[in-house]
């Protein structure tokens, strides 16, 4: 099994966030690619963001915020620790995804789209991953699991609770 | 003794542990001395053989699958002394699932090295555009349409046409936008083409661009898909590397740049327009056509947008010629299609054949029927917007028309297959739900009457009411249908008024006390 990879975030600092912001703002149509961006530095896009967003980009705070809130990978806060991504599209469903997401959710004890109350485990649906052949799969912190079962389930949400 | 292995890199062949077994090789053979070299392809798509791992002989390569890491010690052993192995599949190209494929787009996926352009050039890669060049921009229009090919997104509209409109467009500026917002449940086809042949992709495109004269191209990706974002930026690099991308493209006189830029979890992206909204850094909203993206599409220039396995079926249409292509097919369904068999499927995987073939060979004779081995009870072709046929409708053959006919389409060429233990009356309450979770919200219909459609269709699951609110459910789909600009609102209905009429009998036998008192 490979080693747990663990997102490493840095804190939100005003003047690394305007380098960010800086160094896309450029480009044609940045607003994605600095919201990427930003989420990728800080683990979220911090609220104190979307104004320096609007301002580099020459435009207004309800633009920026109307964007950051239409696309579900934003967030407007820190994720867990660990974020587990079951997929619950139909594929998944076929092969037996709604028992294994129940499943989690009483392991867990949070249900789809809610952190634990440790701060340890996001559990969040994903509309499919591409991996419809290989079904019922998951995502572990960016890793894919595939052919998911019951046993397979206990051992991520047991690397994951560590 | 040195061996050359082949072991898929693919996202997912590494979910079920390709890369461990890579590395469990890499150190077994260490450990004994043996040089090895591992190539990582992209996937066969032979998916339940996955991890599928390969050996080169003299007489072709040699499958073994589906490989575990504590399968590697014998597996090893079995190619130092040519023994018999258990997992032994023969010779890759000649295991039936593969040859009975027509593979013209994915010739070369699982074969070759995707982030090398000499194993891409090697394997005829760049062959079609260097036509191209000689051609000149009429000449690939005419190839482009004769060939017939249809946008493989899913909306079948003929790419040569497309093309033409904005080769005959003036502007300052013009763009080629890939879609591979891929985001239909039971597709994989744009992920696999993109994680195994990238340099098919950056052809394709590279080959509209000089078409229709633009300069610029977007491979929009979707975030779920990590892999495909890295094997296009690493293809692009290397393309650019070796002046296929950039100014004075294969020492002509043309110039074509490409970008990826990555989508932000939104189904609706995959809908042409609201893509281009995203590309523009805004909300994913649809726009309203006319006017048409080949007049006004991306910063409001002239753009072709089209689908991944579009873009990937020009290299082998201007190498081949548009015959070779056009003589596959049926109707006006010509060439191809990349089929992509999930859910619950023995087979399951990517299988590239001719229009055509009907859905019951697809998934009973090549997919092998359900994992589960219960019977095959319904089958969602066509994505979440895609309608569910039942085993009286596995005559109808893969064709735009004929799906059409029987009131289904063939989307992206997506099969999910579902065993006897569905409920469809679950099945049409999350296509619903879906249309609810990703509607971009400007059209009424989509955007109020999926939430209401959910909820009609709980009542009917609670028995409440049952005829009464089947008939609302009913009369909100053809509201959804008709008042709704893109395919989201509007094919919604199809997964709900295919399950109610196909199903019938799941929706009304709910056992409650409420119905009884009707």
């Amino acid at each position: 099994m490979t080693a747990v990879y663990e997102p490493i975030y840095e804190p939100w600092d005003e003047t690394r966030g305007a380098e960010i912001i800086a160094e896309h703002a450029k480009q044609e149509g940045a607003t994605l690619v600095i919201l990427h961006a930003l989420q990728e530095a800080f683990g979220y896009v911090p609220e104190a963001a979307i104004p320096m967003v609007a301002q580099a980009l020459n435009l207004s705070r309800a633009e920026v915020h109307g964007v950051f809130t239409f696309y579900h990978d934003f967030r407007r806060k820190p994720a867990g620790r660990h974020v587990l991504k079951l997929c619950r599209a139909e594929a998944c469903q076929a092969a037996g995804g709604d028992a294994l997401a129940a499943r989690a959710e009483a392991r867990l004890g949070v249900s789809l789209g809610n952190t634990t109350a440790d701060d340890l485990v996001t559990l969040e649906p994903i509309y499919c991953l591409g991996l419809c052949a290989t079904a019922p799969s998951a995502m572990l912190d960016g890793r894919l699991i595939g052919r998911l079962d019951e046993k397979r389930l206990d051992a991520l949400v047991a690397e994951a609770q560590r | 003794m040195s061996m050359r292995l082949f072991v898929s890199r693919d996202a997912a062949a590494v979910a079920v542990g390709a890369d461990e077994v890579a590395l469990a090789l890499e150190q077994a053979a260490a450990k004994r001395g043996v040089t090895v070299e591992i190539v990582r392809t992209g996937s066969r798509g032979m998916y339940w053989l996955e991890p599928l791992v390969e050996v080169a002989t003299p007489q072709g390569r040699i499958a073994f699958g589906p490989v575990t890491e504590t399968d590697v010690p014998s597996l090893l052993d079995a190619l130092a002394s040519n023994t018999p192995h258990l997992l032994r599949l023969g010779t890759t190209d000649e295991i039936p699932w593969l040859k009975r494929q027509t593979r013209l787009t994915f010739a070369r996926c699982g074969v070759i090295d995707p982030r090398s352009l000499e194993d891409y050039r090697a394997h005829g890669g760049y062959k079609g555009l260097q036509r191209a060049l000689s051609l000149g921009s009429d000449a690939i229009l005419n190839e482009v349409t004769a060939s017939g090919l249809r946008g493989r997104g899913g909306a079948g509209f003929p790419t040569g046409i497309k093309w033409k409109t904005v080769a005959q467009t003036k502007a300052d500026r013009k763009f080629i936008v890939c879609n591979a917002d891929e985001g239909d449940s039971g597709t994989f086809a744009d992920r696999m083409i993109m994680e195994g042949d990238p340099f098919l992709v950056i052809e394709g495109m590279t080959t509209a661009g000089i078409t229709v004269g633009a300069t610029k191209g977007y491979i929009y990706i979707r975030s779920e898909y990590p892999h495909a974002v890295q094997a296009m930026n690493a293809a692009i690099v290397a393309a650019k590397r070796g002046s296929y991308l950039g100014d004075r493209i294969g020492g002509s006189t043309y110039s074509f740049d490409l970008e990826v830029r990555v989508g932000a979890g939104a189904y609706v992206c995959g809908e042409e327009t609201s893509l281009l909204e995203s590309l523009e850094g805004r909300r994913g909203i649809v726009r309203a056509k006319p006017p048409l993206p080949a007049h006004q599409g991306l910063f409001g220039k002239p753009t072709v947008i089209n689908n991944v396995l579009s873009f990937a079926a020009i290299p082998f249409i201007l190498a081949e010629g548009a015959k070779a292509y056009a003589d596959f097919g049926m109707g006006r369904s010509r060439g191809t299609m990349p089929i992509q068999l999930a859910g619950n499927i023995r087979h399951g995987g990517l299988f590239e054949t001719a229009f055509g073939v009907t859905l019951g060979e697809l998934v009973d004779d090549i997919g092998g029927g359900t994992l589960t081995g219960r019977p095959v009870r319904a089958v969602q072709v066509g994505g979440p917007l895609g309608a569910y046929f039942p085993r009286a409708l596995f005559d109808t053959p893969f064709d735009y028309e004929a799906f059409a006919a029987r009131d289904g389409l063939i989307g992206h060429g997506g099969i999910v297959v579902f065993d006897d233990s569905v409920d469809m009356r679950k099945q049409a309450r999350f296509a619903m739900e879906f249309c609810a979770i990703e509607s971009c919200g400007k059209c009424t219909p989509c955007r109020i009457g999926s939430t209401r459609g959910v909820e009609t269709i709980e009542k009917i699951i609670n028995g409440e009411r049952v005829s009464e609110n089947l008939a609302l459910v009913e009369d909100l789909c053809n509201t959804m249908k008709f008042g709704s600009l893109c395919a989201l609102g509007g094919f919604t209905p199809y997964p709900v008024l295919s399950a109610l009429k196909h199903f019938r009998e799941d929706f009304v036998s709910a056992p409650t006390t409420l119905q009884a008192a009707e």
